[in-house]
């Protein structure tokens, strides 16, 4: 890594006065889906377990994960809900938009599951088990929303 | 092991409601400390120490522990604050048991209060989830809560409906407590009926925004006797974390619930719960969780909590009553709620539940429920634990 590059957490055109470090492990992953279009897991050396955000440590096992994995950018709805309530976004001030698919994403290779947004153009697919994959945003800038949300495949 | 054995002696609640502007958070604390004074027998100057604790940034008023102490009663005495989310109520208690347990005090005050009319609670909970991974969907405990839900349904075939029976429970319940928020009774087809907030939960599902405040006040054998003819001796504690991202959930199981129980049932000897527990105070934050969690709890084998729900058995006058206070969906001042629990067990044990008693109560429990799906739980017992 040549420059220092900092994750921008995006408050519409306020500023937040935060400035959270991912990590080397976030920021691997962040770089990878940036450039690439590609996810990685960590794999805990001693359980076995793929997680999804990658990190340091497997707490069941408590030992450090050095092994990267590629996962997906296929999987499975694990679980969902589609937000049906209004409420205001603390990263925005504002109403979030509703409703919204809100899925856990179990990808391909991965035994955690990844939280995104799943599209709803029609609800009655929506459903655990079902596959998806997700949406690349064209201009990524190296953070979550570089996805735009999960859709379902047939 | 405990250095001393402790019971509570005495318990005081606010009478809980959706707004109370009539007092500021200090004198909503001053009225449940004076209730719970006034059940000991006791004055602020019999108190060697305060626990006391909230949701801080739900108020976005920090360090309770300080700018509480004319209303708390804590001036020139020893105070700490915890904040555990939505466990802070039932980890005052454990926190304030151990401090008694340990030998240094000899009487503690505990208090958990909230005055949710003064925030955003769906802003405020987010804002204790990962802002990197969890916050761009994230949407407060109802979305969490959601997908628990789902997930558990996709497993055993549970419906709305099954839910719904359980809020119908509580709600009736609640008709039994005067410190409860809401104090009507509703059908299943209200709760069918109510918006549908995130799927599978309908607004009936779910607790409201409460302002309360809880105090209660724990001794150790030394005094306990003197202090009440029938204290509630605390017999376990226990307290379970297990996950960092929501995404790394168990979803369908309440693992953590389910480890705090175990760790209690084996400090106690208790072999079947479902006869040994007399009456339990679930802080149940929604429907669904009624029937999961009381197969966590080992109520229920795995997949069978509806039917459980269905054949009244957690009705009061049934085999083991649940909520007899209307629980977290009828009242959820979540500083308090914990302690609520934990208060509302007590007068089980010490035959102070009035309308909402329960017959021969010799062991209650409380839990306590937070965050990322971790857990608190208290053991309540009539006798003096033997141990």
């Amino acid at each position: 890594m040549t420059a220092k590059e900092n994750l921008v957490i995006e408050s519409k055109g306020s500023g937040q006065p935060f400035n959270y470090a991912v990590g080397m492990y976030g920021s691997k992953f962040f770089k990878e889906l940036r450039e690439n279009r590609k996810l990685l897991g960590t794999k805990c050396p001693k359980c076995g377990k793929v997680y999804v955000p990658p990190r340091r440590v497997c707490g069941e096992c408590f030992v450090e994960m050095t092994e990267f994995v590629e996962v997906g950018p296929k999987g499975i709805i694990g679980t969902f809900t589609i937000l049906r309530y209004a409420f205001i976004d603390p990263e925005t001030g504002e109403q979030k938009p509703v409703p919204y698919g809100y899925g856990f994403i179990r990808f391909d290779g991965a035994d955690t599951l990844f939280q995104h947004y799943i599209s709803i153009e029609d609800e009655s697919k929506i459903k655990i088990g079902a596959r998806v994959e997700p949406v690349f945003s064209e201009e990524r800038k190296g953070n979550v929303k570089d996805i735009l949300c999960f859709k379902i495949i047939e | 092991m405990p250095k001393k054995r402790v019971a509570i002696v005495g318990t005081g609640q606010t009478y809980h409601k959706s707004h109370r502007p009539d007092v500021n958070g200090q004198e909503l604390i001053n009225e449940a400390v004076k209730r719970a004074l006034q059940d000991a027998d006791l004055t602020i100057k019999d108190i060697d120490a305060v626990v006391i604790g909230n949701m801080d940034h739900f108020e976005g008023i920090n360090y309770v522990d300080c700018w509480s102490v004319d209303g708390s009663g804590g001036i020139m005495k020893p105070v700490i604050k915890l904040t555990t989310g939505g466990t802070t109520g039932s980890t005052l208690a454990i926190g304030g048991y151990q401090l008694v347990a340990s030998g240094f005090f000899e009487k503690v005050l505990i208090i958990g209060w909230e005055k949710n009319s003064e925030s955003d609670t769906t802003g405020a909970i987010t804002t204790a989830f990962d802002p990197v991974w969890d916050r761009l969907v994230f949407a407060g405990a109802i979305s969490g809560l959601a997908a628990e839900a789902q997930a558990y349904m996709a497993k055993y075939g549970a419906t709305e409906k099954d839910a719904a029976r359980v809020s119908v429970r509580d709600r009736k319940h609640a008709c039994n407590n005067p410190h409860a928020q809401l104090r009507r009774e509703i059908t299943i087809e209200d709760v069918l009926a109510s918006p549908m907030l995130a799927d599978p939960i309908h607004l009936l599902d779910v607790c409201p925004r409460t302002d309360g405040a809880c105090a209660v006040i724990m001794a150790n054998e030394d005094c306990a006797g003197k202090i009440t003819a029938v204290p509630d001796w605390i017999w376990a504690t226990a307290n379970r974390h297990k996950y960092t991202y929501l995404g790394d959930v168990n979803w369908g199981e309440l693992d953590s619930l389910a480890g705090a129980s175990r760790e209690i049932y084996a400090k106690a000897g208790i072999r079947e719960p479902k006869k040994e527990i007399d009456v339990i105070e679930l802080y149940q934050p929604y429907s669904f969780a009624g029937i999961i969690w009381i197969e966590d709890l080992g109520i229920a084998e795995r997949g069978k909590g509806a039917e459980y729900i269905w054949s009244g058995a957690t009705d009061m006058g049934g085999e083991l009553p649940i909520n007899p206070s209307g629980g977290v969906i009828a009242c959820n001042p979540i500083g308090a709620t914990g302690l609520i629990r934990c208060a509302e067990a007590a007068l089980q044990v010490m035959g102070k539940a009035e309308a909402r008693q329960v017959p021969d109560v010799n062991f209650a429990i409380s839990t306590g429920f937070g965050g990322c799906m971790w857990s608190d739980m208290l053991l309540h017992g009539k006798r003096k634990p033997d141990f």
